[in-house]
């Protein structure tokens, strides 16, 4: 920074900048505060921001009452599995795209894109209905086959844009060295492009997390993962703000720290690398 | 070094992928194109009949439509002016020099990784409750009578809680482009006498041209089927006055049964994101030369 900025001009800078960032985290820590306070003092007026007795019997209630543990490992089994199947899938074949580009491979990447563009509750109604006809409705393993399918271009194009900086020579050497196609991709590109890998499982981890609107629709209560948990208090009994406040804690803190790591490849990835 | 065992191998390599999405798309996609042509309800199974365009006239005539549409738009141009207006406000704010950079870019960040059910219903209790909420807090404190956000203003609080999920979004892919603006051209800018407002218009705006148009297309695309925050907080009410197009079709689906009549709104909503996914694609496309 060659620009002579003053000590005044970057105070008020640091003043401002802070308050946004006060201001937007709020309602977030304002959930996390409520969680450790009582339901009595949860809803008093005037609230108490930091003077309230500390207690840790929401989580436990929460944890008790509603089978939170089950909710969660529904999450994590469907962000997960789903993000490797889509891995397992979409590593081959972003290999092809990048690696041995055929004439149509730009319309191909196309056209992967604008599955996506699909409005989901365009097809809700067909899901639905397979769904209820095989079986699948409130399963983990129907949420796995639709979260893998609904972020499948995303992972293909992420993986691409990764491919697409490594070099072809070193693929290339390594073949001259005799290696088989599947020792090359498993032993020379795999591990070349592990840091791409690891953002793009990060960032899809995600995405699946958060996901509401076919965990909403295909789950009741044996699959529901947290999305479906949490939107269960939409209807509530009595006072409920420090237990809403507790399971809301739980649901958001993983991926809150996860999605922390993964800012940058966050802009990366939801540009489709149009923004780098 | 294309061979051709090497060209046949990544075809099939590519083809899982592929055959998969294609089902995806089509086999659902053909489905309910079909189901809008029935009389298909669930409650009455075994009437399904050949009806034409009846369901197509009867969504697209029903007032609620119409209402669904215009709150569709109204929620997607509401979240968009905001959070790009805000977005550019923040980029601009957090690419200065300070202290804590870090810590207050993890804090701007934040809510885009909370899930929808989650911040839908800590806006909708803690904060927008008339009662109990900090809002209604305030407003005693001010003297002032509390305001029934989600009953008296339905629409206007959905696109307040929507904004704050994807301002972080937007702030974060402006503020990368801003950061990577030449400053070399600012500082010349600035030695010729350019005020920091010319500075903006002349250089940074252009600049920031394709991140906008970036993250307008995007969040068009997640805007339109915005659903879980209307399920949580309002269900669509009071009377329709927060149903967006998505959450109608759902509503006329899985609430009423109405098979086809629903169908036929999905094909209206596919018809309706295809306009907007053509120019995204369009947009992708011409990044994908260079």
């Amino acid at each position: 920074m060659a620009r002579a900025s003053s000590p005044q001009r970057r105070a008020v800078v640091t003043l401002a900048a802070w308050t946004a960032g006060f201001v937007i985290f709020f309602p977030i820590l304002w959930t996390v505060l409520t969680s450790f306070k009582t339901e009595a003092e949860a809803i008093a007026s005037p609230p108490s921001f930091l003077f309230f007795n500390w207690t840790v019997e929401n989580y436990g209630e929460v944890m008790e009452r509603s089978n939170y543990f089950r909710h969660f490992w529904n999450s994590v089994v469907i962000s997960v599995g789903s993000t490797l199947l889509g891995l397992a899938i979409a590593i081959p074949a972003a290999w092809s795209m990048a690696f041995a580009p055929a004439k149509h491979t730009k319309d191909v990447l196309m056209w992967m894109l604008s599955t996506k563009m699909l409005p989901p509750v365009g097809v809700l109604i067909p899901i639905y209905l397979i769904f209820r006809d095989t079986g699948l409705l409130d399963t983990r393993i129907g949420l796995v086959i639709v979260m893998t399918l609904i972020n499948l271009p995303i992972i293909v194009w992420m993986l691409y844009t990764y491919f697409k900086e490594i070099p072809g020579e070193i693929l290339e050497a390594s073949r001259m060295d005799g290696a088989s196609l599947r020792a090359e991709i498993l032993y020379v590109l795999t591990p070349m492009a592990v840091p791409g890998i690891a953002s793009t499982l990060l960032l899809n981890v995600i995405l699946a997390w958060n996901e509401a609107f076919w965990t909403l629709n295909l789950t009741a209560a044996k699959a529901a993962p947290l999305t479906a948990f949490i939107a269960s208090y939409s209807s509530p009994e009595g006072l409920f703000y420090a237990k809403l406040s507790a399971a809301s804690t739980m649901a958001i803190a993983p991926i809150l720290i996860l999605g922390w790591f993964s800012q940058k490849q966050l802009v990366r990835g939801l540009t489709f690398g149009a923004v780098k | 070094m294309a061979t051709q065992a090497r060209r046949a191998a990544a075809r099939l390599m590519i083809s899982p992928a592929v055959i998969l999405l294609l089902c995806w798309m089509i086999v659902p996609l053909a489905m309910t194109l079909y189901f809008s042509f029935l009389r298909y309800n669930l409650l009455m199974p075994g009437t399904e009949a050949w009806t034409g365009l009846t369901n197509y006239r009867y969504f697209l005539t029903d007032p609620a439509f119409f209402e669904a549409l215009g709150n569709t738009l109204t929620l997607v141009g509401g979240v968009l002016v905001i959070t790009v207006v805000g977005g550019i406000l923040l980029g601009l704010l957090l690419d200065q020099p300070f202290r804590g950079q870090g810590i207050v870019r993890i804090l701007v960040i934040a809510p885009f990784f909370v899930m929808p059910t989650v911040s839908a219903l800590v806006w909708k209790n803690m904060f927008m409750n008339p009662v109990n909420g900090l809002f209604a807090h305030v407003a005693k404190f001010l003297g002032l009578a509390p305001y029934d956000f989600l009953t008296q203003a339905p629409l206007a609080s959905i696109i307040a809680i929507v904004s704050w999920q994807w301002l972080p979004f937007a702030t974060l892919i402006l503020l990368t482009a801003l950061q990577s603006l030449d400053r070399e051209q600012l500082e010349a800018a600035e030695m010729d006498g350019a005020g920091a407002l010319s500075r903006f218009i002349f250089i940074m705006l252009p600049h920031l041209g394709r991140a906008i148009t970036v993250v307008i297309l995007i969040q068009t695309i997640f805007l339109l089927s915005v659903f879980a925050e209307i399920l949580v907080t309002t269900n669509g009410g009071p009377g329709t006055a927060s149903t967006n197009l998505t959450y109608l079709i759902y509503a006329q689906s899985l609430l009423q049964f109405d098979v086809g009549g629903g169908s036929a709104g999905g094909v209206v909503a596919i018809i309706l994101a295809n306009i907007v996914a053509i120019f995204l694609m369009r947009m992708i496309g011409k990044n994908l030369e260079t």
